[in-house]
């Protein structure tokens, strides 16, 4: 396997609030140096609560968003800092399927101009009849009808709808999709529809997905590995299965008891973490969870822990190995 | 015949038992649309004991808010919206009431003080231009009569019960200046601030990521262990469901499916929508294991102005049986004790014959 996607140092600043008139605005570290690589084939997953930058990194990925600082290389050449043309050819190898099925779909579009969009930017010299022979091909990809390729939005329910955005980020053929949150407005029984159908194109289209979700039984489901985001940095990177038997990094830890089983017989001790995020603008010094942490020491707010591989293929940012947490799944 | 009477049918020791705090019969409740009549909520009956709590779930449109709304006539007014059925709810005053035909005024005054609820989105419920205490403290005003003053002081108590730091401060700022878990936490504070026996809550942490969620679950329960009230609780999260129902109540296409304790719905579910929606949830211990599909419910929810003769779930089902599925509504039998079903093959279903 080759990495198709290697991010190196990444950062992304917004510009925040004034703090008073005259003042200059504050800056916003939404991405504060990620790093990771997908590789071919492979599925990975970005965890982590509203705000921590999960979309961020997925739109400079995608370069939707300039980055601030960092590096990003796909299929081995770098992109980060490409002009709009040379983007070109890369933006058609890498998609993005988006959250809300009721918003990104212009309601005044038909099936054919929505899903066929893609098409119009990358490939416009193509006739009507190839263009509509395409879109009917990526609806059956989706297990939507060829006879829906007149109709409108409105017309579909909320997963069909998810459905019509993968079959739009899928018309190109692309190595990477991004997927940001695709199925965490829609119903149980339909997010699992969507769900086995992300992974069943993933095999026959050998697609490479770069997941972002906050629903963790959601992403133990679908990953081979997963990456937990916090204030902007990533502070824990392992396989699924190790992520969730043996997690290394607190932040993790708490995130994992705080999911609700269903299961009445279940009863068990949680960690409820106290407050809120902190805010971006206004970082803790030091380990960025420190302030919700259970084990903090004062040597925490030092410096902010590095990302360190603790076992094969996994990597934690805390300055503390003499911890042992505890997972609600148990050792396997 | 005066309102009057038409209240004080409730109060009738049959209606209501010593402990219950709401009894719900037979509601329907039907929109006028320009499509036509959509009947939203047909034939839901439950009750709610003190200090019970009561899980709604359920596919999207199903009709759970409606419910909700309903029971609290926070739907439209008719003829846009026609509520037929009896509410009975107990007020502080012990006092039986039905809500259904209650007079706006008085409804007004069950509102708040009787039954309150909260929804999903705080941002909505919240008046933006308007700081968070001056809005708990208007709460709390028109229900208690307490001056200004002894307003924002409670409302300060209220805000630190629910766990904001910083009460008094906080008490100056505005919902925008809020995150939303600490909204979740006022508006809780603001439907607590009369001590109400009844907490309708409407996907109160579906908006919220897990740890805050937590945090939420956790303070509705230490509540409710301190004022013992009934809570009905809606959400489309079962593993919420687990961890905070008593009993529970599925819905689809309007109607109660199933209904039983939380532990024999979870353990030995009768409905295959809800066996369907149970396995549908991918397992935490299975994560990383291998990706076995999961096993979703195909198709979708039925089209609420052209719903299916018989059982509406029959288009989905892996058991429906054609001529026997679909010539009549299946009738809400008791199965088990306290455990209902909507479904002709229950019984040969759970005898393990599929
Ligand atoms: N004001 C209204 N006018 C007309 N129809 C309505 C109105 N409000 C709700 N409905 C319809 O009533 C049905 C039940 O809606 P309801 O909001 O109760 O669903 P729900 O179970 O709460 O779903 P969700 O899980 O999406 O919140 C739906 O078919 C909905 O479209
Ligand atoms: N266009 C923007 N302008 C200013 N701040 C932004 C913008 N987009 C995101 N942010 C901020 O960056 C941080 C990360 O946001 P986001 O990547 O959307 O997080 P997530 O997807 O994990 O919820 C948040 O504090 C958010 O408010
Ligand atoms: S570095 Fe310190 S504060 Fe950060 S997660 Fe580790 S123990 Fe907690
Ligand atoms: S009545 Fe028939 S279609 Fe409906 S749930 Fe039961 S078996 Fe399925
Ligand atoms: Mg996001
Ligand atoms: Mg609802």
């Amino acid at each position: 396997m080759t990495a198709l996607l290697e991010v190196r140092d990444l950062r992304k600043w917004f510009a925040g609030p004034r703090p008073g008139p005259f003042r200059p605005r504050a800056k916003l570290h939404a991405v504060d140096g990620v790093s990771f690589d997908i590789q071919r084939g492979e599925v990975l997953s970005l965890v982590g609560e509203s705000g921590s930058g999960k979309t961020t990194v997925g739109r400079t990925v995608l370069r939707l968003a300039r980055p601030d600082g960092g590096t990003i290389r796909f299929g081995g050449t770098e992109i980060t800092s490409l002009s709009r043309d040379a983007l070109r050819p890369f933006r058609r190898r890498m998609q993005l399927v988006f959250q809300d099925p009721y918003a990104s779909l212009n309601p005044k579009m038909t099936v054919e101009e929505i899903v066929g969009a893609p098409l119009a930017i990358h490939e416009p010299a193509i006739g009507t009849a190839e263009r509509r022979r395409r879109v009917e091909e990526a609806l059956s990809l989706v297990g939507l009808l060829p006879s829906h390729i007149g109709r409108y939005p409105h017309e579909f329910s909320g997963g069909q709808r998810q459905r019509l955005g993968i079959a739009r980020a899928l018309i190109l053929r692309p190595e990477l999709l991004i997927a940001d949150e695709p199925v965490s407005a829609l119903d149980v029984s339909v997010q699992a529809q969507v769900v086995n159908l992300m992974l069943e194109l993933k095999e026959r289209l050998g697609l490479t997905i770069l997941f972002i979700s906050h629903d963790l039984a959601v992403v133990g489901h679908i990953s081979d590995r997963i990456a937990v985001m916090y204030l902007g940095r990533l502070v824990e990177v392992a396989p699924t299965r190790a992520l969730f038997t043996a997690p290394r990094h607190p932040y993790t830890e708490a995130l994992l008891s705080a999911v609700p089983i269903p299961d009445p017989m279940v009863r068990r001790e949680r960690i409820v973490l106290t407050g809120d995020v902190p805010s971006p603008l206004n970082p803790p010094s030091g380990c960025p969870f420190r302030t919700r942490c259970r084990y903090a020491l004062p040597a925490c707010a030092e410096a902010p822990p590095a990302l360190r591989e603790m076992a094969p293929g996994h990597w934690k940012a805390c300055i503390r190995d003499d911890i042992a947490l505890a997972s609600p799944v148990g050792v396997a | 015949m005066m309102p009057e009477a038409v209240t004080d049918r409730g109060a009738l020791p049959a209606a209501l038992a010593e402990d219950e705090i709401l009894a719900v019969r037979d509601l329907s409740i039907a929109f006028q649309t320009p499509a036509g009549r959509l009947a939203a909520v047909q034939d839901v009956s439950f009750t709610l004991r003190r200090g019970e709590t009561l899980a709604l779930v359920g596919e999207s449109g199903s009709g759970k808010s409606v419910t909700s709304l309903g029971i609290l006539r926070l739907t439209p007014r008719a003829p846009f919206c026609r509520i037929t059925g009896q509410v009975l709810l107990r007020g502080r005053d012990g006092r039986v009431r039905d809500l259904v035909a209650l007079p706006e005024e008085a409804m007004r005054e069950v509102r708040g003080r009787d039954a309150a609820m909260v929804f999903q989105e705080p941002m909505t419920s919240l008046n933006p231009v308007h700081r968070v205490g001056e809005q708990v403290a208007e709460a709390i005003r028109f229900h208690e009569g307490l001056g200004r003053r002894a307003a924002l002081t409670k409302a300060a108590e209220l805000l630190e019960l629910v766990g904001i730091p910083d009460p008094r401060r906080r008490l100056a700022s505005y919902p925008h200046e809020l995150s939303g878990g600490m909204r979740q936490r006022v508006m809780i504070a603001m439907a607590l601030s009369c001590e109400p026996q009844l907490l309708i809550a409407d996907e109160p942490t579906t908006a919220l990521d897990v740890t805050i969620q937590a945090q939420i679950l956790d303070l509705l329960r230490r509540l409710q262990e301190r004022t013992r009230m009934a809570v009905i609780f809606i959400t489309h999260n079962l593993g919420v469901v687990a961890e905070i129902a008593d009993r529970v109540m599925v819905m689809y296409a309007g109607r109660v499916v199933e209904q039983a304790p939380v532990r024999p719905l979870f353990g030995a579910p009768l409905m295959p929508y809800t066996r369907g929606l149970l396995r549908s949830v991918p397992r935490l211990d299975l994560a990383g294991l291998g990706r076995e599909k999961l096993a979703a419910i195909p198709g979708t929810v039925p089209d609420p102005l052209d719903p299916p003769p018989g059982c509406s779930f029959a288009p989905r089902c892996d058991h429906v049986e054609p001529g026997r599925c679909d010539a009549a509504l299946p009738g809400l039998d008791l199965a088990r004790p306290e455990h209902r079903v909507r479904c002709v093959r229950w019984a040969e279903l759970a005898g393990g014959v599929a």
